[in-house]
């Protein structure tokens, strides 16, 4: 056995993404920042995946790594549906992406969160963390800036939200994180799944509440000393 | 000497499972764990089920990597599977199922590949009860009581106190509930929303998970460092 490897520090993920059971159905929520060390690569990726049309997967830790995570599932999952000849039930996606994650533990370095609904369950969320556990949950939190999210949903989650109470609490939820987790940042997305179909949204920074010590944006100083402009001689 | 690709064996866990503590009484097997899958240090998941019925005879409870643990009850659902295809009337009882784990546990460790788990097997066959115990090196016992993890630092002694062969029902429950509550004063990654469980020759019942009082109140503790300020 290896002493010299740290075994209680998990790796930090880059980014922080959301899953919520409502009544009705399931919302997936994340930031859009991806870092290449101090650099943010992109700042406005969208990290909730399409799976199939009613199950959806938010990606988090290895940007690579989940990516061919994902696109794996899709491929096995378009077979399976063609096979089964009705739409994939989200236990069926969750547990491929699981069976993705466990046999390549060694290699892979990412967390997801399954969301989606399908006629027999109804919404459902289930969170595969690294290592391959697979877990169903009425909601779940994963990336980096999840970490400063438990105390906020261990008092704002309740049972039984309606659609925009559930997307609500994601957006704040998002939105809290970037505000103290530097690996996490840009708009937030959201992707509501029930059984009438999927909507996504979008809500960049403007349209977040403020937290503390941030403050209203501005074009520029000039417009809120009110002065008039220097005259040119 | 290490012929085996470094890609190819499990270096660390990730999300992990507590103590579980077990003892013998009067009709069969008692097992406790909490529901607590922790993270590093982060309590992350407190409603994983530790305790799983395998078959009709065996109650397994497992301690370390949760995803591990997924695992064998997969390859346990298709041992019981393939047991029931027989259909001979037979079916196999702990001490079989603890038999193929310890097979199990014991050639991945050769394989420098191991399941991170400490696992706990109990059941009853044929008026025989049965009380075993496992762990990811493969080292195997059978005992009146055993435990996993820290359990078997801060349980297992009292156990060894206050255990004997006749304990009713109530009396296992609260002997149990006594290790589980220590563990929660003592155990850094206990959380405190235990499931127990119960085998007999008849059948198995997992309860429905609850929560220990835990008790505070002593004047000690009210200003420890009255006498030297600045200690703790």
């Amino acid at each position: 056995m290896d002493h010299n490897t740290d075994i209680s520090a998990p790796h930090s993920m880059g980014t922080t993404i959301i899953g919520v059971t409502y009544n009705g159905g399931v919302v997936l929520g994340a930031d859009s920042r991806t870092s290449t060390g101090v650099y943010v690569a992109n700042r406005a990726s969208d990290k909730i995946s399409q799976l199939t049309d009613n199950v959806y997967v938010c990606r988090s830790g290895s940007a690579a790594d989940s990516q061919i995570v994902s696109d794996y599932v899709r491929y096995f999952l378009h077979q399976h549906t063609i096979q089964l000849g009705q739409p994939a039930t989200v236990k069926v996606a969750a547990n491929l992406v699981r069976l993705l994650s466990y046999n390549n533990k060694n290699f892979l370095e990412t967390g997801l969160i399954v969301g989606g609904w399908d006629k027999y369950e109804g919404g459902q969320i289930y969170g595969v963390p690294l290592g391959g556990t697979i877990v169903q949950q009425p909601f779940a939190i994963g990336g980096s800036g999840s970490s400063y999210l438990y105390g906020f949903f261990d008092q704002a989650w309740k049972e039984g939200m309606t659609k925009d109470e559930a997307e609500d609490l994601v957006k704040k939820a998002v939105s809290l994180a970037i505000a103290r987790d530097g690996a996490s940042g840009g708009v937030v997305r959201t992707v509501i799944i029930n059984s009438e179909g999927v909507t996504r949204n979008f809500y960049p920074g403007d349209q977040l509440p403020l937290w503390h010590e941030e403050l209203e944006s501005h074009n520029s100083l000039l417009d809120i000393l009110g002065a008039p402009e220097p005259m040119s001689i | 000497m290490a012929t085996v690709a470094e890609s190819e064996r499990t270096l660390y866990p990730y999300v992990t499972g507590s103590s579980v503590v077990a003892l013998k009484y009067k009709d069969g097997i008692l097992m406790a764990a909490d529901m607590g899958g922790s993270y590093g240090s982060t309590l992350r998941y407190k409603s994983i089920e530790r305790l799983k019925p395998v078959g009709k005879h065996t109650l397994l409870g497992a301690s370390g990597e949760i995803s591990d643990f997924q695992e064998i009850l997969r390859y346990l659902d298709e041992l019981i599977l393939y047991d029931n295809m027989w259909d001979d009337g037979n079916s196999l009882g702990p001490k079989e199922v603890h038999s193929y784990l310890t097979r199990v546990m014991y050639n991945r460790r050769n394989k420098f590949n191991p399941l991170w788990n400490s696992l706990v097997l109990g059941g009853v066959k044929n008026g025989q009860k049965y009380l075993g115990m496992v762990n990811m090196i493969g080292i195997n016992f059978e005992d009146n009581h055993v435990a996993t993890g820290l359990g078997n630092h801060l349980a297992r002694p009292i156990l060894r106190d206050e255990w004997n062969e006749n304990l009713t029902f109530e009396e296992g429950v609260k002997l149990l509930e006594k290790c589980m509550r220590v563990l929660l004063y003592r155990d850094r990654s206990a959380v405190n929303k235990i499931q127990i469980s119960k085998i007999t020759e008849e059948d198995c019942t997992v309860f429905p998970p609850f929560s220990l009082k835990t008790y505070w109140d002593f004047s000690a503790f009210k200003n420890p460092t009255a006498g030297a300020p600045g200690s703790w």
